[in-house]
């Protein structure tokens, strides 16, 4: 249903709600501390907003939104923005990915 | 300066029933109910705007709005008490 | 199957984060120093910060009526830094029960409580807690008398929300350090209350 957005989900139906948790990985913590750090709460500079944030997980293929851990979500939504922004090219992305990829860590 | 505020606390309001595209924090199942202003939250640039890379001024007034769950959903099995409140940015309510 | 011992590859989000991050500091948008120290931070805020804001006002009257007024202000005042923080404290009472959610992301009041629980930001809560309160509240093992009224508060744009709850009996004359001691994070949430134990 296009007019109701999938992430949107209040009072819809859903199974039951289980008292699961995990201890967050350090990468996911990393990529919590680049979100504080991009939206200026610490640093000087702000270079996105959460709104922009939220707009690129709403923006997810709604399979994609469900399968995806909540930190996977955000690092794809903030990678999003930061090339909408114009703060990182698609290219350096490209070519840091193969880099980082080859360094094997 | 900010946008204006239209509302007070304990005055109805209507949420538009409207469904556009972009970004948006007014949830589906307020959208076309009725409600009752609880509090004036402050002025805040307009989220659909920040979300787009623009600045979303001037402010606008943001209220907490308190429904009955039974005026939201049809059937509610709960106490005929129960609320749920929501934060709604002015431009999506009117005078109910 | 090959054994790769304990060489673990990169998922793909975990190869963004990598790459995200080196491309970032090599630009100088941001430095290690600073994801370090704001994960040091993280790591600082946990629900024990929440618990004293509730100890106290379960014990100064004049400041639970400071705090229902103006959460942030109320927290500063405790000298808790809490940046970006807009909050609304929430009181339960004999009458009300208070539960917070946020349906259209996952909003929590990360200052005072820390990260939230994975069943906070999944499907089924953000779905069901606003339409069936009572049902998900007793799945989580809370039963709410038929006759007090559920407050749910759905967190979707700017304040952030913390339940203020009831001071149960028996906690008479207890110090501000054994109440918070009982002021768990999912209490602050609404989905549990605080229970003396012997």
């Amino acid at each position: 249903m296009i007019e109701r957005s999938h992430h949107d989900m209040g009072g819809l139906p859903a199974g039951p709600v289980e008292r699961g948790e995990h201890d967050y990985a350090e990468w996911e913590l990393r990529v919590d501390a680049l979100m504080t750090l991009l939206t200026g709460v610490r640093s000087a500079k702000k270079l996105m907003t959460v709104d922009e944030l939220r707009k690129n997980i709403e923006a997810l293929a709604p399979d994609a939104y469900d399968t995806m851990s909540y930190y996977e979500r955000w690092v794809i939504s903030i990678t999003q923005t930061l090339i909408q922004r114009g703060v990182i090219t698609t290219e350096q992305l490209a070519r840091k990915m193969l880099e980082v990829e080859k360094r094997g860590r | 300066m900010d946008v204006e505020r239209k509302f007070r606390p304990g005055e109805r309001v209507r949420v538009m029933k409207a469904y556009p595209l972009g970004h948006v924090r007014t949830p589906y199942y307020v959208r076309g109910c009725t409600g009752t202003i609880e509090r004036l939250c402050g002025a805040f640039p307009n989220p659909e705007e920040l979300a787009q890379m623009r600045d979303g001024l001037p402010a606008r007034p943001l209220y907490r709005v308190r429904f009955l769950h039974r005026d939201l959903w049809p059937g509610y099995g709960g106490d005929p008490a129960d609320v749920v409140e929501v934060e709604i940015f002015q431009h999506w309510l009117e005078a109910a | 199957m090959t054994d790769r011992g304990s060489y673990q590859p990169l998922t793909y989000f975990q190869l963004m984060e990598v790459s995200l991050r080196e491309l970032l500091v090599e630009k100088g948008v941001v430095t290690d120093a600073q994801v370090d120290e704001t994960l040091e931070d993280m790591r600082r805020r946990g629900p024990e910060r929440g618990a004293r804001v509730v100890a106290r006002a379960w014990t100064d009257p004049e400041f639970r009526k400071r705090l229902l007024a103006d959460g942030t202000a109320a927290c500063e005042e405790l000298g808790l830094d809490v940046p970006a923080l807009r909050l609304v404290v929430v009181e339960s009472t004999p009458e009300v029960h208070n539960v917070i959610v946020c349906t259209l992301c996952s909003c929590y009041p990360r200052m005072l409580l820390g990260l939230p629980p994975d069943w906070y930001k999944s499907r089924n809560y953000r779905s069901r807690v606003v339409r069936e309160p009572r049902i998900v509240l007793a799945e989580l093992g809370l039963e709410v008398p038929g006759d007090v009224q559920i407050r749910v508060h759905d967190s979707t744009a700017e304040m952030r929300y913390m339940v203020l709850p009831l001071r149960p009996p028996g906690t008479g004359g207890w110090s501000e350090e054994r109440l918070a001691s009982i002021v768990t994070r999912d209490c602050m949430i609404g989905v549990a209350v605080p229970e003396v134990t012997r």
